[in-house]
């Protein structure tokens, strides 16, 4: 250590008080332009997908297998997390352990520090999103460029990625257009995505060769061998961890595959289930440092996955290789676009993930859900998400997180149901009401159903008082 | 065979068409049934929103309601699938009342199609016709949890049972959706919590079935039907909507 002891600038997580996410999608939902446009931007994703999973025979085995080898590692993980750091290591990475956010990002300033380096290129890592890496880092004098041409605009933006794989997918071109024009000086009003991305590619390169460490996520780490495995479709990764001396790959300790040998299976699903190609553009295995002068970091992460991992409920939810195919498919999400989540993971796989960091905060995220189920069987490694979320529910009733009128109106229809007497007076009553009462009173802005649809209307009688005229006889035959 | 109805709460207040239309399809096919009048709810709403405690006596009442009877049948794919899929939380392991009618209750859907194999279909004496472009609306319950039909996530055998019935009526002509089994929006409590996205989603549904040029959109589940009538009277959309035992009974287009 060459370095005299510099203060760490270490800002506590702002806590803001979050919108529920019926009223943080509104203004998305409702815009005529956005969301039309990005269900349907995200829907042809997923069409892409399914031309891709149906031209693979074994799909449905692949997927099985996937999720067992991801069930098997999880209960041993800690045997091969132990197998791990003792190959990545002999292969000459430094291997640290970060109990939590925290911690994370001081081991990655610390290596910064090492090298007095103020200027990092990094590609594209949910887990460092998920520590808030850029803006500790940023208070602490470095200067951090995301490499990837997604993340980059949103970067540019002061704006979270809204997609795990596809960072700005909520931005039309214009958009983009407006934001280049702004920050890196093409010409106003632009708009032609070959143009814009020619102009980040000049840009970027610039900061390729100025960064002086490299920091990428990790898509796979390898027990057998020690090695770690970085996906991207830009290549950007490649650059990241090439030019500079230094790569910091962080990683997560549920990215762990057993052996080489299973990575193929997880490497034909990610591609296809993420954006329908049959394989990410480059995936690249990075086993120690490149030579003697240079260093391959590894810094292990675990910020909540233990906790996930002890839940028989939720575990499986570690089995994720963040994909976003259900995201994709997820008629909510497509239509409320990544920011109403209000958290670095969106989508089904984020409202499941999310309340595990906070309850409370999260509360109302497994409720922005149909529970259609499309996730549960889109995603290749077959986490039970509409399931978990359901679970998740159960336990914000037990927790007493629910709200008032929830809790009360659940308490009334429990009572209400447990009488057929008293079930079939409350829906005379209510079938009589919808019949005399005037339109503007049954259908005003209190009830939210009659927001955009009608009440159904009042037939002469129920099914039940029809039967008893009709048919006589009801005794139990067996 | 004897057969106990399940009729879901929302049917008997607000379609008891469609309940007769079961009740009458199912007598036609020489079936004893009968609807034991002590029912009400199968406690999906309580259960959906995280109300454990509030569904539980609910649930329990139903097992005891309908644990006499051989067989139980449901109009209504999420409903059954609340019996058979969620019902476990509420009841010991070794239950027998709650086993037999966990794997005694059917969809109606099913139960013609898995249960009763049935080949064809009279009304009067004469094959069901229904002459009218047809466009089926999947209710994801019906499809991801009871598999009445293979989903297009899936990369599985494609077979469809609710298809497979309805292409036992003379005469329907079948219009093709762009995406065969989108959510319509309704989710139970969703619809009310969500209103917007619901609604977005119930609208886009809508606009996809009157683009395939079908005149009524059906469904095993009336749930999504109601959401979606919801909609469509509001808007005044050219299209309507009926139940899949309106049509397997032999009933006609609404005027
Ligand atoms: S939960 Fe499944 S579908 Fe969603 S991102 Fe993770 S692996 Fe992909």
């Amino acid at each position: 250590m060459t370095q005299v002891a510099l203060p760490i600038v270490d800002r506590p997580a702002e806590k803001k008080i979050k919108l529920d996410h019926t009223n943080a999608a509104r203004a998305f939902v409702t815009n005529p332009d956005r969301a039309p446009w990005h269900d349907e931007s995200l829907w042809f994703v997923r069409s892409k997908r399914d031309k891709q999973a149906s031209i693979i025979p074994e799909w449905e085995y692949l997927r099985s297998l996937a999720s067992q080898v991801k069930t098997a590692t999880i209960a041993n993980l800690g045997d091969y997390l132990v197998e791990f750091e003792r190959n990545a290591t002999d292969a000459g990475a430094v291997v640290h352990w970060a109990a939590d956010a925290k911690e994370h990002n001081r081991i990655v300033l610390g290596i910064l520090r090492d090298h007095e380096t103020t200027k990092i290129v990094k590609s594209k890592s949910m887990l460092t999103e998920e520590c808030g890496l850029n803006h500790f880092l940023e208070d602490n004098g470095i200067d951090v460029v995301d490499t990837d041409l997604g993340e980059r605009i949103v970067q540019l933006r002061h704006e979270t990625p809204s997609h795990i794989v596809l960072p700005a997918i909520h931005l039309k071109k214009e958009e983009v257009g407006e934001t280049f024009h702004e920050h890196l000086g093409t010409e106003k009003g632009a708009k032609d995505p070959k143009y814009l991305a020619e102009a980040a590619r000049g840009h970027l390169r610039d900061k390729f060769l100025a960064g002086e460490v490299g920091i990428t996520g990790v898509n796979f780490g390898i027990a057998e061998t020690g090695g770690v495995v970085v996906c991207t479709n830009e290549g950007n990764a490649d650059l990241g961890a090439s030019l500079p001396r230094v790569h910091i790959a962080c990683m997560g300790i549920e990215k762990l595959v057993p052996r080489l040998h299973d990575l193929g299976i997880f490497t034909r699903l990610l591609g296809r289930s993420a954006t329908g190609q049959p394989i990410t553009a480059y995936t690249s295995h990075f086993h120690g440092p490149r030579d003697e002068n240079s260093e391959l970091h590894i810094v292990l992460v675990d910020n909540g996955r233990s906790k996930l991992r002890q839940s028989d409920e939720f575990r499986a939810a570690m089995h994720c290789i963040r994909c976003g195919a259900c995201m994709n498919t997820c008629p909510v999400y497509r239509r409320s676009g990544g920011h109403s989540y209000q958290a670095t993971v969106p989508g089904p796989i984020g409202s499941v993930l999310s309340p595990t960091r906070d309850l409370k905060e999260h509360k109302s995220l497994p409720y922005a859900c149909s529970l259609c189920g499309s996730c549960t069987d889109v995603c290749p490694v077959k986490i039970p998400l509409h399931h978990q979320l359901l679970a998740w529910r159960k336990e914000i009733g037990f927790m007493n997180l629910l709200s008032y009128d929830k809790r009360i109106s659940m308490k009334a229809a429990s009572i209400l149901f447990r009488s057929a007497k008293l079930f079939s007076f409350a829906g005379w009553v209510g079938r009589k009401a919808l019949k005399v009462l005037p339109h503007w009173v049954t259908h005003q802005r209190f009830n939210t159903w009659t927001i955009a649809r009608e009440l159904p209307k009042p037939p002469k009688e129920s099914f039940r008082s029809w039967y008893a005229k009709n048919r006589n006889s009801e005794t139990p035959k067996g | 065979m004897a057969v106990a109805l399940f009729i879901p709460c929302y049917l008997d207040q607000f379609y008891p068409n469609v309940a007769i239309a079961t009740l009458e399809l199912l007598e036609s096919l020489g079936l004893d049934v009968v609807f034991p009048t002590d029912q009400t709810c199968c406690g999906q709403p309580m259960a959906n929103t995280g109300c454990n405690n509030d569904c539980a006596p609910v649930a329990r009442r139903f097992v005891e309601i309908f644990s006499p009877y051989e067989t139980i049948v449901c109009p209504s794919g999420s409903c059954t699938s609340m019996v058979r899929n969620h019902y476990d939380d509420y009841f010991e392991k070794g239950d027998e009342k709650f086993q037999h009618v966990k794997n005694r209750t059917f969809d109606l859907c099913e139960f013609l199609y898995d249960e009763l194999k049935i080949k064809e279909l009279k009304s009067d004496g004469k094959p069901v016709r229904f002459p009218h472009k047809v466009s089926l609306h999947q209710s994801c319950h019906g499809l991801r949890e009871l598999r009445l039909s293979s989903c297009s996530e899936n990369m599985t055998k494609r077979e469809n049972k609710v298809r497979g019935l309805l292409d036992l009526v003379e005469g329907i002509e079948w219009c093709t959706l762009s995406r065969v089994d989108e959510c319509c929006g309704f989710g139970g409590t969703f619809a009310v919590n969500e209103p917007d996205v619901s609604a977005s989603m119930g609208r886009d549904r809508i606009a996809d079935h009157v683009a395939s040029g079908s005149e009524v959109m059906v469904s095993a589940d009336m749930s999504c039907l109601m959401h979606l009538q919801g909609l469509i009277r509001r808007e005044k959309t050219p299209i309507q909507v009926m139940h899949v035992a309106e049509i397997l009974a032999g009933r006609p287009l609404p005027s």
